[in-house]
This record gives C-alpha cells, sequence and structure tokens, in this order.
C-alpha cells in the first residue's frame, strides 16, 4: 500500500524526467568502463547518431542476470560460453564478436611462488598452489572469474579447498580485487586493460603473460525484443551495427592508454 | 600510498575550479538526498506521531517494527527496490530502474523508518508532558497530533538531519537501482566507489572531503535556522 504513495512522490519530486526515447542502456562488463574505454568511445557514437548510450557496468555474471530481467538494450561481457548460453535460450538475438585483449597474471615483486621462472599460465598456478601464497581471486561468477576456475581446472588444482586460506575470494569487482591483493601482497588475475589503466599497483607487477589460455574475448549482444517488449530494438542495433563497423573497430582500436593499445577489434567482417 | 595532504589539495582543486563533473554530481546527490528526506518526512513524522498517540491493537509490535527497521542494510533495499521496478518486476513498465527516481524510492525506504521512530520519541516524550493539558482542552487524537508535532519542530528537524546523512552517505542502495551511470544517475558516494576500484585513492578521498564538507553545509545550515527559529518563538 505504501509503495505507490512513494512513487507518486518521488515521481513529481523527480520531474523533469526526459523522454525514453534518446537513449539506450549497456549492460556491460567493469573492464570497458574502468578502463576509460566507453569515455573515449561513447562521445563519437552519440555524435554521430544522437543515440545516448548508458552503461550501468557490472560483473560478467551480474550483467547476464540483469539482462535476463530485460534491464537493459545491449549486453557487452566477456564470457564466451554463458553468452551463447544467453542466446541459446532466447535471451539475446545473435552474439557477434567485438574485441579483444588477454588476461596477465600479476604478483608481488619478490615472487614468493617464483611465477616468473614458469612458462605458461598453467605451471604459474601451480607454483603458486604449491608455494600456498596467496592468490585473490574474484570469486564474484564474473568473466575474469570464470576464466580463472578454467585455468585452475588445467592446471589440475583445486583451488576452493584452500578458500580462506591463501586463497582469498574477495567476492567483489575486478578494481577492489586489484585494491585487496595490492594491501596484502597477492597474486591475482586482471584483464590487460584494467590492470594498465589502475593506479594502485604498489608493488604488484606482471609476472605471468602470452600463454593462448589467457585470450579475452569480448563479445556484444542485442536483447530480444520477443524476450523484452520493452527493449529499444532499433536504436540498439545501429549501437552494435556502429560498433563493428569500419567506424567503431577503429574507434577501439585508436583507444590508448600510457600508449598502449588496451582493445583489439575482431569483428567478423564489415 | 596515498597521502591525505593529496587527497585535501585534490578536494580543493575539484572545488576551487568548479569541476563542471563534480558540480553535476553534487547536484544529482543533493537532489537525491534531499527529495527522498522529504518523502520520508512527509510519510515518518506522521507514522512517528501515531505511533505516540494512537491507542491500537498493534501498536507495540509496529513500533518495535519501526525501530528494527533502523538497521535495514541499504543494499538490501536496493535489491528489494530493484526487483519492483526490474522490467520482469511488478512496477517494470514505468521504465523507473537506473534513473534518479529510483533512486529516490530507495533511500525513502532507507529513511523513513529512521526519521518515524525518532519523531515517535519525540512525539511521546511531549505527549507524557502535555497530557492533561491537551486532554483538558478536549483535544481529538488528531489534533493532540498535530499540536505536538508542531511543538517538538525543532527537535523533528534533528530527526530529518539523521534521516539525510543516513541518505547522503549510503552507497548499497543507489548503486544497484541507479547503475552509477555517468551524467544521469552517479552521485557522490557511487563516484566515490569508482574511483576506489581505479585504484584512485587519493581523488576517491578527496571526493570523500568534498562529501564531508558538504554534509557539513548543510548540517549548520539547518542548525542555524533551528536556532533563529527558536530565538523567534521565544521572543
Amino acid at each position: 500500500m505504501r509503495f505507490p504513495i512513494f512513487l507518486a512522490l518521488a515521481l513529481t519530486l523527480s520531474a523533469p524526467v526526459r523522454a525514453d526515447d534518446g537513449f539506450i542502456v549497456v549492460q556491460s562488463t567493469t573492464s570497458t568502463r574502468n578502463s576509460g574505454l566507453y569515455d573515449a568511445i561513447l562521445p563519437q557514437f552519440t555524435e554521430e547518431t544522437g543515440i545516448e548510450v548508458r552503461v550501468v557496468a557490472v560483473g560478467t555474471g551480474q550483467a547476464l542476470r540483469n539482462a535476463r530481467n530485460c534491464d537493459g538494450d545491449v549486453l557487452l561481457v566477456h564470457a564466451r560460453a554463458a553468452e551463447e548460453a544467453f542466446v541459446a535460450d532466447g535471451y539475446g538475438l545473435s552474439r557477434a564478436d567485438l574485441m579483444y585483449n588477454d588476461f596477465v597474471l600479476v604478483g608481488p615483486s619478490d615472487d614468493p611462488a617464483q611465477v616468473a621462472g614458469t612458462t605458461g599460465i598453467a605451471p604459474a598456478l601451480a607454483a603458486i598452489a604449491d608455494a600456498r601464497a596467496p592468490f585473490a581471486s574474484r570469486g564474484d561468477d564474473s568473466g575474469t572469474h570464470k576464466k580463472e576456475r578454467t585455468l585452475w581446472t588445467t592446471a589440475r588444482v583445486d583451488p576452493s579447498d584452500a578458500s580462506g586460506t591463501w586463497y582469498r575470494e574477495t567476492g567483489s569487482g575486478m578494481g577492489a580485487t586489484l585494491n585487496i591483493a595490492s594491501g596484502m601482497n597477492a597474486y591475482t588475475l586482471t584483464d590487460r586493460a584494467t590492470w594498465i589503466a589502475f593506479s594502485n599497483r604498489g608493488d604488484l607487477r606482471i609476472l605471468s603473460e602470452g600463454d593462448p589460455a589467457l585470450f579475452n574475448q569480448y563479445g556484444i549482444i542485442a536483447i530480444n525484443p520477443d524476450r523484452c517488449p520493452d527493449v529499444k530494438a532499433a536504436p540498439a542495433r545501429v549501437f552494435i551495427d556502429w560498433l563493428l563497423s569500419k567506424a567503431g573497430q577503429s574507434a577501439i582500436a585508436a583507444y590508448r592508454r600510457d600508449d598502449r593499445q588496451l582493445f583489439f577489434p575482431n569483428a567478423k567482417g564489415e | 600510498m596515498t597521502g591525505f595532504g593529496d587527497a585535501f589539495a585534490a578536494a580543493f582543486g575539484l572545488i576551487a575550479r568548479m569541476d563542471a563533473d563534480l558540480v553535476e554530481i553534487v547536484g544529482l546527490s543533493l537532489r537525491v538526498t534531499l527529495s527522498a528526506t522529504l518523502c520520508a518526512c512527509l510519510l515518518g513524522f506522521p507514522l512517528g506521531a501515531i505511533l505516540a498517540v494512537g491507542r491500537f491493537p498493534g501498536r507495540g509490535v509496529l513500533t518495535v517494527l519501526v525501530n528494527a527497521l533502523m538497521g535495514l542494510p541499504p543494499v538490501v533495499v536496493g535489491l528489494v527496490v530493484y526487483l519492483m521496478l526490474s522490467r520482469a518486476g511488478p512496477f517494470g513498465a514505468l521504465g523507473l530502474l537506473y534513473t534518479p527516481t529510483a533512486m529516490i524510492v530507495a533511500q525513502t525506504i532507507l529513511v523513513t523508518p529512521i526519521i518515524a521512530a525518532l519523531a515517535r520519541q519525540t512525539v511521546a516524550d511531549l505527549d507524557a508532558e502535555y497530557h492533561e493539558t491537551l486532554r483538558s482542552m478536549g483535544a481529538g487524537a488528531g489534533a493532540r497530533m498535530r499540536t505536538l508535532l508542531w511543538d517538538g519542530r525543532f527537535a523533528l528537524m534533528t530527526a530529518a538531519l539523521a534521516g539525510m546523512g543516513r541518505a547522503l552517505a549510503e552507497v548499497g542502495a543507489v548503486m544497484i537501482v541507479g547503475g552509477n551511470i555517468d551524467h544521469v544517475t552517479r552521485v557522490m558516494t557511487t563516484a566515490i566507489a569508482l574511483e576506489t576500484s581505479r585504484g584512485e585513492l587519493t581523488l576517491a578521498l578527496g571526493l570523500g572531503i568534498v562529501l564531508m564538507v558538504l554534509s557539513l553545509a548543510l548540517n549548520a545550515l539547518v542548525m542555524g535556522a533551528r536556532l533563529s527559529g527558536a530565538r523567534m518563538s521565544h521572543a
């Protein structure tokens, strides 16, 4: 009974509410926002098309759940299997590769597990488990967390037994987890874009990189209007087509930080 | 490590050059928090007065409930309002999720119990003091509540301030229902959370200092109003 009263009051107080037509909502992973990519490319898109893009940056797991509740028009995340399941379940129209970069393993520069001497990510993780050196895991079902669990499997280690000892699940975003790793001198897995843009590194540095298993593919999906009748299908399509077009792809490629390219466009065809 | 000196410098720099983004974020913070506090006062003052003066079955249980709800975790409020306003939820058709309105709704729910509980105490204390006088004047329950609320207006300002402080400081609820969208739903606390996650600790702390200054200014303003009001009514 009280709820409608709140709504009525809040509605009157928060006027003027802008018309609903000129914007779309993108449910997104955090790395693309925290690295500054959206700040760099979205103004170009809005200028060309007049469509405002509102980004809700949460972990990939939460972005997928929000999108299943129809609370968005476009999904931009990095967990291929979960994305394909999203489309197969009828929530998304189709999935397209957008861009990629890679994950890196960072850790304290004195490297107690001697990760720097190993080749490949699986031996590196096995060395951390052997040394029982602190490892900060996202623990939040995000794209990075999904990747991390896959990598532990290839390293034939089940870290969940060690949860609370050397394996520490933060249940937080990438930035918060990096802050924690920096504070406790722990190892952690991070996407390279967030790492390059991250300012509170403390004693952390990259200790393992370059393994093909660390490949990080971002995908983009239009939400299915059959499932979500309120979805703004037309402007969502314009946004996705722009990102996959030459203009969008070169805008992504042009974004640099500290003289380094953070995301590498790889949309198929034109 | 971040020095507090650097943070103060960052805060001062932001304020001194009236950073456009900062002005926008502060403006939205004020708009959301003040609207929510106003809604919560409109609901909480009468509710508190009814609990203090009214005589009806379940009053004790309701009082305990309102007092307990003062400890509502903002994240839980955010989650409940999200589920209500989500396109898949009962109020989804309104399209309010990820708007300032959704943030006002969430903060109103968060703050109303605080204001109601404090108002109840204020009115109950006054009622104990003036009960006989008001009764001899033949005042009904409604008139008594109005009189006592008006009489306790300065104490109720403190109740409103307590509620406003809670709304201004919380991040859990507005993060979930607002989405921390740049230029749309980004407020002081969510901006601080974002800068922290970017590892920009100096800037985050600087924003925190700005928020504290803002809170200080609001409280000083209300205190001033209260003092001059009290002086006038005693003159």
